[in-house]
């Protein structure tokens, strides 16, 4: 096989962690990104900057603040402690948590400027049809937005494959719950097993591009169809 | 505005002989060479770079060129190596200091008994350095093994990427134990902090640190001038302040 067992677990893993983190930024990252593009709310900025903080800060300070909170003297961690759950670092359920910080930027930023971009027009007519705004946002938003949903999801998906740093600083590289790829390439060139790390590395690169060019393609098509079907 | 021009200035009044010394360390000697370096540069007027990471980590950055003179590692294995691809000068190698494992909680209700804690497993996490990278990670190995520790009686194992990452883990209360060096016991006090236990000789191989003149510090005086005073008395009297062995006096 072309890649050795250990490898493999950590493939599975990057894509469960994955998986787990986009499903719930989608979920947690949508009503966010709807209050966003709506609110007049002064309170506007502050959250818009909360959310946008991953992207400027480097992964060593959310990490490092992350495994303070998350750890048993910390307030997440009492939380946790509290609740009876133990403490969250070095758990998968520790990685889910930090890498939603993490790529949350990347899942709320696309879906408000989708939601943005529809103009208060669609909102306005369906709210003087009788529409109650959740039903605006289900019948009315949400199709017309679905483009970003799209874009949300692949690269909140994608970010969280790559994500490295944070992990590196809470993770504790244990194997099958812990050991993601990045961590795991990290590892094989540290300790000088080039070839392997070559595999898991090219891998990656090949991942990214397919990503990346499903991205563009897909957001082209429904680019075109938009101005098809407008008037 | 002012600021580059006093940096110009300054640039200009360093004397031209004194070409900084760049020092690769591993993470666990970082306090003794902070000391010994500031010594170094009084007595000299040479001035030190040190570039701390895991012995591993610098070894690969050396043999990818990285603009080292002197290698301070935590173990033998990549001095030998670097000597056998002809990246070190030959017979500059010397042991500089030898390591000393311990293991540390900051829960101060295991004073005195960590070692019946950690055979007994009555814990959550323990924190080791990763064997692969880290001498200290290994000797964690050894000790485990010379116990009698099989895995199934260690709770939790995490690995930091280096000596320095596990103490982290540990400080921050993340692991209720782990592997440190003594030096890095030593140089936070840790004995006053929770609870230690030097862990004896008998159970990990010696943890021999070499010293390695590069390549590229060959021409540099300033550099063999440094790997003298590291076998100075002064040097030896620092490092063994700070938790190490000495090997014997090298003639």
């Amino acid at each position: 096989m072309f890649f050795s067992e250990a490898d493999i677990h950590t493939l599975l893993l990057s894509i469960k962690l994955a998986t787990v983190v986009t499903l719930i930024l989608l979920i947690l990252g949508t009503p966010i990104a709807w209050w966003l593009s709506q609110t007049r709310s002064r309170f506007k900025g502050v959250v818009s900057s909360i959310v946008a903080l991953p992207l400027v800060l480097p992964p060593t300070v959310l990490g490092f603040y992350l495994l303070l909170a998350m750890g048993p003297h910390g307030l997440l961690g009492q939380l946790t402690q509290w609740l009876g759950l133990g403490t969250l670092p070095f758990t998968f359920e520790g990685l889910v948590v930090a890498s939603v910080f993490y790529s949350m930027p990347f899942v709320v930023q696309p879906i408000q400027n989708a939601i943005e971009g529809l103009g208060q027009r669609p909102v306005e007519v369906a709210a003087s049809l009788g529409a109650s705004p959740l039903d605006t946002f289900f019948t009315v938003v949400l199709p017309l937005a679905k483009p970003g949903f799209i874009t949300a999801g692949i690269l909140g998906f994608a970010h969280t494959i790559g994500e490295f740093g944070v992990i590196l600083m809470i993770g504790g590289n244990i194997p099958e719950e812990t050991r993601v790829i990045s961590i795991q390439i990290y590892d094989h060139v540290e300790s000088m097993n080039y070839a392997e790390a070559h595999k898991l590395a090219a891998t990656m690169v090949v991942f990214s591009f397919a990503v990346l060019l499903t991205l563009y393609t897909l957001t082209r098509q429904t680019h075109n169809k938009t101005q098809i079907h407008a008037p | 505005m002012a600021l580059p021009f006093f940096l110009i200035l300054l640039l200009l009044c360093t004397p031209a002989s004194s070409e900084p010394i760049n020092i690769a360390a591993a993470a666990n000697f970082m306090a003794p060479l902070k000391t010994i370096a500031t010594d170094f540069e009084a007595q000299s007027g040479h001035k030190t770079r040190v570039s701390f990471g895991s012995s591993g980590k610098l070894y690969a950055q050396i043999t990818h060129g990285a603009p080292f003179d002197v290698f301070l590692s935590a173990d033998q294995k990549a001095p030998i190596s670097l000597e056998a691809q002809g990246l070190a000068v030959k017979s500059s190698r010397f042991t500089y200091a030898l390591g000393q494992l311990a293991l540390w909680s900051t829960h101060a209700s295991y004073r005195d008994k960590l070692r019946e804690v950690l055979i007994v497993g009555d814990y959550q996490t323990l924190a080791i350095a990763n064997p692969k990278l880290a001498p200290y990670g290994e000797a964690a190995l050894q000790t485990l093994a010379s116990l009698g520790i099989s895995k199934d009686r260690i709770p939790r194992v995490v690995q930091g990427e280096s000596i320095t990452q596990t103490f982290q883990f540990i400080h921050s209360g993340n692991a209720s134990l782990g592997f440190i060096a003594l030096s890095q016991a030593v140089s936070f006090k840790a004995s006053a902090r929770g609870a230690l236990w030097i862990i004896p000789h008998e159970h990990y191989s010696p943890i021999q640190q070499d010293a390695v003149l590069l390549n590229r510090g060959q021409p540099n005086p300033a550099a063999w001038a440094f790997l003298a005073y590291l076998k100075s008395q002064p040097a030896r009297a620092v490092i063994e302040s700070f938790g190490y062995q000495l090997p014997a006096v090298a003639r």
